[in-house]
């Protein structure tokens, strides 16, 4: 049974035969027509240009370049022998030149677990808390350090850091010059000054390179709901626990991602190096000289090669060790 | 008998917004009660306070006579059955389960066999080994619920455990919760905006409105004496009069209730005349709305019953005692 609500039927508009399907207006209906009927067709649009330039531009200048490290050059003319051999990488297993992949890493890891440290509090604070106008200075606050020029930043910190600069005065001012001094002493790390260590080296690549850990590792904070957090604590757990167990495992996805970007970043840089730290040789600079001044393109292929090589292995590392369950 | 959770005078404001505003209230043991109420009744942030996710703003919360004033969620005897389950995505169902274990520092064995023992409790055996992300709803609703009884809490607090699931799972876990309470004898405190849940499952339910308790007693009490307005409509919907047209049916001079299934539609015992306007097919029956002098009234016919057209002039009656008069105000 049904209760009749209109007296009259609905006004009707100019048209008199009213039909189930409405005309087609020109080229845009048509052309989604097209892609309703066929959804596949909008597919291969979308992604016709963007994956040719990704596979011709990106995967096969990657490809180029796999294939120069497998030549090798002639060493009285200095020739590039383009034929297949693995001797240009058994030329990375010298000692000079194990030393430089081994500082790269070194340092790629330190930088990476400085930032993970760093960012952690920082994304959890933004994903948990920060609300409206917070959130805004939040993005703005981790996003403003990449707007100015990179050299810029790296030659603000080489004044920062330099024996004549600010940290050196600050040190003098509170009485903790002996402290400086101490740290700049210990072995392999220390220098004469901060800008001619590895300590100014990792400093500036944290700060140069902390944002790209921060957003991943808040992004995958965010995706961790209150209420989950509030079971771990309902059935007993501590603060302590609760990370370990709960936050920290989810969190993973973005940590992993984070890492991934200030690993392989400071794995291919050569510019900080060059500007702040002892004169010793990472990857990038070796590759920057191979390629350049020495001409020999093979080398600074195998060289270039390493990251790569060292990124898949962390990878498979990190997939084992059950870093994407969370995914 | 004991009291398993006690509220004196207790408050909880957000700013200018009070959520609990002044609520006392007594739990006994081994009961299962309902908190019952409209989203922003109040009744949620009660059982937050609970659970020690909310700390009251004024008053005091004792459970079992203890005050958990001061007393940090992760060591109350209390465990919650979330709303969204909150099953962690990258343990799988036992690890789950064990998981109030683990964090007491039970060891292995141990935990795993007593997550078994629970999952078999909830009908999910040889579904340990899976993820939460491969389960039904339904399913990942009783791993919640095996996860909270793991740590054999004195009181199981249930936030509206029921809400995302269909009407028939609904149904059966209604009966499933009731004899697991019944089993197990815990204390029970099931948060529900569902009235039809409230009244079904609970020993004792209390309606909260706007931050208090509008009335709190067994589901006949509430749904046959209501107390105010309010708990009338809410709690099944009632003809809710006025007091001038209560007045003219006999009861004393204050608002009154009356149920819709107490109204008969015929010329014996007839009270007062109306015309049908508009008739509602529920199923089970039909309502069917009469505009009388001063008013509607709503009368449910059963299956059977000749049902009237609209626009049809009616004869409306009940018996003596089904026109309930309730308190002023709210």
């Amino acid at each position: 049974m049904t209760l009749a609500t209109h007296d009259s039927p609905l006004p009707t508009t100019t048209t008199a035969t009213a039909t189930a399907v409405l005309p087609q207006r020109g080229l845009g209906d048509r052309l989604s027509a097209l892609f309703w009927q066929h959804p596949n067709v909008l597919l291969v649009g979308l992604l016709v240009l963007p994956l040719a330039w990704l596979g011709i531009v990106y995967l096969g200048s990657l490809a180029a370049l796999l294939l120069q490290s497998f030549y090798s050059i002639d060493e009285f003319s200095g020739m590039i022998v383009r034929e297949f051999t693995l001797r240009t990488y058994l030329e990375l297993l010298r000692p000079a030149n194990m030393d430089i992949i081994i500082r790269t890493v070194s340092m790629a890891a330190a930088v990476t677990l400085g930032a993970a440290i760093i960012a952690f509090p920082i994304a959890y604070y933004a994903a948990r808390y920060a609300r409206g106008h917070w959130k805004a200075l939040f993005y703005l606050g981790v996003m403003l350090p990449l707007w100015s020029s990179y050299l810029v930043k790296v030659y603000a910190w080489k004044l920062i850091l330099a024996r004549e600069g600010i940290i050196t005065w600050a040190a003098d001012a509170v009485g903790a010059s002996a402290v400086l001094g101490a740290i700049l002493s210990l072995p392999v790390i220390g220098g004469t000054s901060l800008s001619t260590s590895y300590i100014g080296t990792w400093l500036v690549f944290l700060y140069v390179w902390l944002p790209y850990m921060i957003l991943p590792m808040q992004a995958a904070l965010e995706r961790v709901p209150q209420s989950m957090l509030e079971a771990s604590a309902d059935l007993g757990a501590s603060k302590w626990q609760t990370f370990r167990t709960v936050i920290f495992p989810l969190a993973m996805p973005g940590i992993i991602a984070g890492s991934i970007f200030t690993f392989s970043l400071t794995l291919g840089d050569y510019i900080i190096p060059q500007i702040v730290g002892s004169s010793r040789r990472f990857i990038g600079q070796a590759v920057y000289q191979l390629q350049g001044t020495a001409g020999n393109i093979p080398l600074a292929a195998a060289f270039a090669v390493v990251p790569i090589v060292i990124m898949l292995i962390y990878l498979t590392i990190a997939r084992r060790k059950g870093a994407f369950d969370a995914l | 008998m004991q009291a398993a959770v006690e509220f004196a005078n207790v408050t909880r404001h957000f700013g200018q917004i009070r959520a609990v505003d002044g609520v006392d209230l007594r739990i006994d043991e081994g009961t299962f009660f309902a908190m019952l109420g409209p989203s922003g009744s109040g009744k949620t942030t009660c059982l937050r306070l609970i659970s020690g996710f909310e700390k009251p703003t004024g008053g005091a919360i004792r459970i079992f006579g203890q005050d958990v004033g001061l007393v940090p969620p992760n060591r109350r005897n209390v465990n919650t059955v979330f709303q969204d389950y909150a099953l962690f995505p990258h343990m799988n169902v036992r690890d789950n389960v064990a998981y109030g274990l683990m964090v007491k520092g039970v060891g292995k064995r141990a935990r795993l066999d007593k997550a078994d023992a629970l999952l078999s409790l909830v009908k999910l055996d040889g579904y340990g080994g899976r993820k939460p992300g491969e389960l039904s709803g339904g399913q990942r609703q009783r791993v919640a619920l095996a996860r909270a009884l793991v740590n054999e809490p004195k009181v199981l607090l249930l936030d509206e455990p029921l809400g995302a699931l269909d009407l028939k799972l609904r149904e059966a876990m209604q009966d499933e919760l009731k004899a697991l309470q019944k089993r197990l004898g815990i204390t029970f405190v099931f948060v529900t905006h569902d009235q039809g849940e409230a009244l079904s499952m609970a020993d004792t339910v209390a309606v909260f409105n706007e931050g208090r308790i509008a009335q709190i007693g067994t589901p006949a009490e509430i749904y046959d004496r209501p107390r105010t307005r309010f708990v009338a409509d809410f709690v099944g919907s009632s003809n809710v009069l006025p007091p001038d047209m209560a007045a003219r049916f006999g009861a004393s001079s204050s608002w009154a209730s009356l149920r819709p299934e107490s109204v008969r539609i015929g010329l014996d015992s007839a009270r007062i005349t109306g015309q049908v306007i508009a008739l509602r097919y529920l199923g089970a029956g039909t309502r069917v709305i009469v505009a009388v002098p001063g008013g509607e009234i709503a009368a449910f016919l059963g299956k059977g019953q000749p049902v009237p057209a609209p626009g049809e002039t009616v004869a409306l009656g009940w018996d003596d005692g089904a026109l309930h008069a309730m308190e002023a105000g709210q």
